[in-house]
């Protein structure tokens, strides 16, 4: 009875904050797993079955290792929140079909083990953990990495296929290495690589895909535009103002045919964008795009290779200190006053 | 100077203070040479002894050199006899002093060998001083072993330049280049902390069973 009034008159108050968003990490992993979906479609569509199979195992195995790691350290389940399903989807998107089976397990080892789970988790890796997976699998592999050229190239639109004028490289490598007789890349190339009708890594082939991947999540409010805009703005405006050597300057197909093929529109959209190893603030993601597409330019440049993951990898390093120079000024704060060193007197 | 000094000297150097594993010095030239395990012998033998010969110098002159000036004193010293060893090796196994390359001639600066000069022979009698450089010598050779052994193994397929695998094995090129250099030196310090951390506990769960032991002896006659 006593009891009884007691729970009647008690205020049930909580403390702020009183409104919440029903956003949790499994709701925004889903939708990212979502907007990942049609790729692995269009992958299993272009290059058979084997795409499928190789992305269930990476996801497989990221789940397993990170339950097993909760396990062994005795850690509570952080499965359930989707982000190592969403880590193994990237990493087998950025992996060719032809690999072998038991690479996939390896890489999603070093992805979740050594770069997520020993650092403390979702939340406390340094950098991309899909990223880092490919890049161990690709210095490790490199031979088992490289995109072989799709031998059942679909005839999607028969009248205009070049022949086999891309078979041993990829788009990518066409671009970057123009044709020694002038020729530029045709629109109908470019049309192909823009529907993904291209030789590549499971998820990186279709440009429209991503694209609207990318539309998804911006609606969904789950990544802002800061970063794969920044990012593709600045490959696009060096490629166009400053192509490789042998292009006209303000080639636009040259410029469309940087930003559709390889693996940067992929990581521009999904893997720039990771919450944990980007930065906060609209400004510092704005320089975290822009150090992306500087560096990406650069190694596709100077070595003549992918280098998206590697930018942006890099930059993955340096959000700290971005976080660090771009805090923002508190609503009514004082400017900053430059610091002046006051003499002191002797007395 | 009794055989349990000598072994826990031997035990130090080994494992205790390992020079690579636990002090986590001359970690540059490891992470480079120790691509082969018949690299890491070789890196290992040379440094073991310029090790041996420079403790047994400085100790015998540890009363000559002047402090102000012993550092530079110490690396004369050391930088003659890898000058000595580099010579030898030159001379009689040249594959092997061309397959170090410049990290022969740099096991000058080694910090394991200026670190055992400054900690320990110029304070110790000769004798000490020079198992002191065998003890250290080994353990820095046996963390190069093991380092050359994973490495060669899982990077290159093979072992001691023997091919160990059939044609269907796909080495693990990241182990043979820096980052795998590291990632393998972390899990080895990884390693040799928590068998560290489980010895410890071991003794000290041992060391409050014979205490609480004894408690219970005083107790019982007031139970009694």
């Amino acid at each position: 009875m006593n009891e009884e009034r007691k729970e009647n008159t008690l205020l049930q108050v909580s403390s702020a904050p009183h409104i919440r968003s029903h956003d949790s990490t499994q709701t925004v992993m889903l939708d990212v797993i979502i907007a990942l979906l049609p790729l692995l479609l269009w992958g299993c569509y272009i290059f058979g079955m084997r795409a499928l199979t190789v992305t269930l195992i990476t996801v497989f195995s990221s789940v397993i290792f990170e339950l097993l790691f909760n396990l062994i350290t005795k850690k509570t389940i952080t499965v359930l929140d989707l982000s190592a399903v969403v880590t193994g989807l990237l990493l087998s998107y950025n992996l060719p079909h032809t690999i072998p089976f038991w690479m996939p397990v390896l890489g999603a080892f070093f992805a979740i083990v050594p770069v997520k789970m020993l650092l403390g988790g979702l939340g406390k890796n340094l950098v991309n953990p899909a990223l880092a997976g490919r890049a161990c699998l690709l210095l490790s592999f490199s031979s088992a990495m490289t995109v072989p050229p799709v031998l059942t190239r679909l005839d999607l639109f028969e009248s205009y296929l070049p022949g086999d004028a891309l078979s041993g490289s990829t788009p990518l490598y066409t671009v970057l290495s123009p044709a020694e007789d002038g020729s530029s890349i045709s629109t109908e190339l470019l049309f192909d690589m823009f529907i993904g009708n291209e030789s590549g890594t499971i998820g990186e082939v279709s440009a429209l895909l991503i694209l609207l991947g990318f539309l998804y999540l911006l609606l969904r409010k789950v990544v802002s535009w800061h970063i794969p805009l920044s990012y593709l703005g600045t490959v696009a405006f060096i490629t166009l103002l400053f192509p490789a050597e042998g292009v006209e300057r303000f080639d636009v197909v040259y410029m469309l045919a940087h930003l559709f093929s390889g693996g940067l529109l992929l990581a521009a959209v999904f893997m720039a964008t990771d919450y944990v190893t980007s930065p906060i603030t609209p400004k510092g993601r704005i320089i975290f795009g822009i150090g992306c597409g500087l560096l990406t330019v650069i190694v596709r440049y100077c070595a003549g290779n992918e280098g998206a993951s590697y930018a942006v990898l890099t930059m993955n390093l340096l959000v700290y200190f971005i976080d660090k120079i771009t805090v923002p000024r508190p609503f009514g704060a004082a400017l900053p006053k430059l610091k002046i060193k006051k003499e002191s007197k002797p007395q | 100077m009794n055989a349990k000094d000598i072994l826990l000297q031997f035990k130090n150097g080994l494992f205790d203070r390992n020079p690579l594993l636990v002090q986590v010095l001359g970690v540059c030239a490891s992470l480079a040479i120790t691509t082969t395990v018949s690299n890491s012998l070789y890196m290992g033998l040379a440094v073991t002894a310029v090790l041996v010969c420079s403790n047994l110098l400085i100790s015998l002159l540890r009363r000559f050199i002047p402090e102000q000036v012993r550092i530079a004193a110490y690396i004369v010293i050391i930088s003659g006899f890898v000058t000595i060893v580099e010579m030898v090796m030159n001379a009689y196994m040249p594959s092997a002093a061309a397959k170090l390359g410049i990290f022969l001639p740099l096991i000058v600066v080694n910090c394991i060998i200026l670190g055992r000069a400054e900690a320990f022979a110029s304070k110790n009698t000769p004798l000490p001083s020079i198992i002191d450089g065998f003890a250290m010598g080994a353990g820095f050779t046996i963390a190069l072993l093991l380092l050359g052994a994973i490495r060669e193994i899982l990077g290159s397929g093979s072992f001691f330049g023997i091919q160990l695998f059939g044609q269907s094995y796909t080495p693990i090129g990241i182990l043979t280049s820096p980052p795998g250099a590291f990632m393998t030196l972390g899990c080895l310090i990884a390693l040799i902390q928590y068998l560290k951390d489980r010895l410890q506990s071991k003794t000290k769960a041992s060391a409050d069973q014979t205490h609480k032991d004894v408690k219970n002896k005083e107790v019982e006659p007031n139970d009694l």
